[in-house]
């Protein structure tokens, strides 16, 4: 209350979106209003980290899930803290802006879900996967898909995939995937937020897919994790790099990110060909200016964006991860990311001490 | 004084429609025309390849231009026989009774459902017994969309008609009676033409409303960036791609998004326009 009459009292600070009061927790400095932008596939798991963290650090925070292109074109036009990205920046996005810092922020995986009568267990491989999606696979008894599934009865019914209609990151990781298994593939659709599939039918966001699958019997189609574990889709279990059938779960989709990780956090982890790893794997990132002084940002907001990724890295935030249906992010990623915020500055001087 | 002061503020509060309408397309046209501008826009509205490649994106309008127009010219065909017997029971047969009062009350709160709950329900209970009658083996599709557009146009079609056929001319029905016409004939040969043209301008006013609609539409269609082989074959309407790719699109593809709206804007204008005149004419004649 005191809040809120306070800052009609001081319009010129109103204005300047900056509310007032203090938290012991924060170091002393005034809450801020954090505000950020992009990738709808970690809501969920945003929607409960802010919570805490305004909790905890007294700083509020407002994300829009306008999916990853726009937070990042948000970012560009500098109307943002942060931008939530399934995709990190390509090496032509990263030339056309300042430098920026992406900080990992939790796993997820792409499932690839099916509705088949009586079917509860289904095995497939990266390359069948591909010809199903490039329509080359047209039949559930395909010779290539009994063979992957001697126990199971496959009905002699047409596959009618199902796909994303709106630009996505869970179709970039689908695809990037695909891109790498199989050089048909790569030649013909290559990866993207949007790819020309050439068969099946598409419906707009992950409920939408979800829903068309649930509804209607014969159809595949590629729903992101955290969607298909809350909603308990039936999926297939996909072969690795090492020739393990291997379920989409915290564990494995963890494991798809125990190999080698670049400093700066910037890769695809999926066909990973650690042990027990799931491979579709992903990160999801937020990206940061590594200059926090742009846009009259005041020093104490620089401040408090850095404090909610540090939040966000935290054992406290990561173990949240499991419960809203994500992976949490191993300890090296952990530890790359933090060497990472130490290098983000405010007029040129580091935040983090 | 107070007249002047009146005169200002209507003078602003009519001055403002134009200026937003006016705005809205000098902002559909700046932003449309870079990707005019690429493709150009004859190449724009006839091809039909839709393709993100990167480096080699090509965009064009066709697939959804005739998606567009497939819904909408196969809702109005459903529309007329759930419409045109409407019209002429409240317009004609029980004319100020009671029942037709709640008719038409009941028709008219067709329209005022929110489009979302008719996409629901085209998916959740059109879609499947599309599937179970084996027309189409994914349900979605241009007839599955075109259906429930055409249940959602029909309160549009039929309140309009039935004023038109309210408005003729008891002398002119009379006549007709006591020439020994039966009622059918009166209604073919007196009701239609005399009304005709008036029940022509509320089709087109309901076609305006259909080739706008987008939630039903992206829900029902499929979304697939073809032009529709047949009926029963999935697509995407001008409304539904926007919806769909608006999100993440950015540069040539956001700006060939805006190009389709702003087609989409001047065929709902052109079809609105002609529906005015020809309730205009109806009037006078």
């Amino acid at each position: 209350m005191k809040k809120i009459f306070k800052s009609i009292m001081t319009l010129t600070v109103a204005v300047a979106m900056v509310s007032c009061g203090g938290s012991a927790t924060n170091g002393g400095r005034e809450a801020q209003e954090l505000s950020g932008a992009g990738a709808t596939f970690p809501l969920p798991f945003y929607n409960v980290v802010f919570e805490n963290f305004a909790q905890v650090n007294g700083d509020a925070v407002a994300y829009g899930g306008i999916g990853s292109g726009g937070g990042v074109r948000n970012l560009r036009d500098k109307i943002v803290d942060f931008a939530g990205s399934d995709a990190f920046l390509t090496d032509k996005e990263m030339t056309e802006m300042p430098p920026v810092v992406h900080v990992p922020t939790c796993m997820g995986a792409v499932v690839v879900a099916y509705n088949l009568d009586g079917v509860e267990d289904l095995k497939l491989t990266g390359e069948v996967v591909a010809d199903i999606f490039a329509g080359e696979i047209k039949m559930w008894n395909d010779e290539r898909l009994v063979a992957l599934n001697p126990d199971v009865t496959l009905p002699a019914e047409a596959i009618i995939p199902v796909f994303r209609s709106d630009g996505s990151g869970t179709t970039f990781v689908f695809t990037d995937y695909l891109t790498k298994v199989s050089p048909m593939w790569k030649d013909k659709f290559g990866a993207g937020k949007s790819v020309n599939f050439p068969s099946g039918q598409a419906a707009k966001g992950n409920p939408g897919v979800a829903g068309v699958i649930k509804q209607t019997r014969n159809t595949i189609g590629y729903v992101g994790s955290e969607y298909a574990f809350a909603q308990k889709i039936p999926y297939a279990t996909i072969r690795n790099q090492r020739g393990e059938f291997v379920a989409p779960d915290a564990n494995s989709i963890s494991a798809a990110a125990s190999g080698a990780i670049p400093a700066d956090t910037r890769c695809s982890i999926t066909n990973s060909d650690a042990v027990g790893a799931y491979p579709i794997s992903t990160f999801t990132w937020m990206i940061i200016y590594k200059e926090q002084n742009y846009s009259d940002r005041s020093k104490e907001q620089a401040a408090a964006t850095l404090d909610l990724l540090k939040y966000i890295l935290s054992d406290e935030a990561q173990s949240i991860t499991s419960e809203v249906h994500y992976a949490p992010l191993p300890a090296k990623v952990k530890e790359l990311s933090t060497a990472n915020l130490k290098a983000v500055t405010y007029d040129g001087v580091a935040i983090l001490q | 004084m107070n007249d002047k002061l009146y005169r200002i503020i209507l003078f602003v509060a009519a001055l403002a429609m134009p200026i937003v309408c006016g705005g809205v397309v000098y902002a559909l046209v700046t932003d449309a025309y870079d990707a005019f501008e690429h493709f150009g826009f004859l190449n724009f509205i006839t091809s039909s390849e839709w393709s993100y490649t990167e480096g080699a994106e090509q965009y064009g309008a066709l697939p959804f231009i005739t998606g567009t127009l497939m819904t909408t010219m196969l809702a109005l065909l459903f529309c007329i026989p759930f419409s045109l017997p409407v019209a002429l029971f409240v317009g004609e047969y029980f004319k100020g009774t009671k029942i037709a009062s709640v008719l038409s009350t009941v028709t008219d709160l067709l329209a005022g459902i929110p489009s979302i709950i008719y996409g629901l329900w085209g998916f959740y209970t059109l879609r499947p017994i599309i599937m179970a009658l084996n027309i189409s083996p994914q349900g979605s599709g241009v007839l599955t969309a075109s259906l429930v557009l055409a249940i959602m146009i029909v309160p549009y079609a039929a309140s309009l008609s039935a004023e038109f056929i309210k408005m003729v001319p008891n002398d002119l029905k009379e006549g007709a009676y006591s020439l020994g016409a039966t009622r059918a004939e009166v209604v073919r040969k007196v009701i239609f033409p005399v009304a005709g043209s008036g029940i022509f301008s509320s089709y087109v006013l309901a076609i305006g409303r259909a080739l706008g609609e987008t939630m039903t539409v992206t829900m029902l269609i499929g979304n697939t960036n073809n032009i529709p082989d047949s009926i029963t074959s999935t697509g995407n309407s001008m409304a539904s791609i926007i919806a769909n790719q608006f999100g993440e699109a950015d540069d040539l593809r956001l700006s060939s998004l805006i190009a389709i709206g702003l087609i989409l804007f001047l065929i709902t204008a052109l079809i609105n326009m002609v529906g005015k005149i020809m309730i205009k004419h109806a009037r006078i004649a």
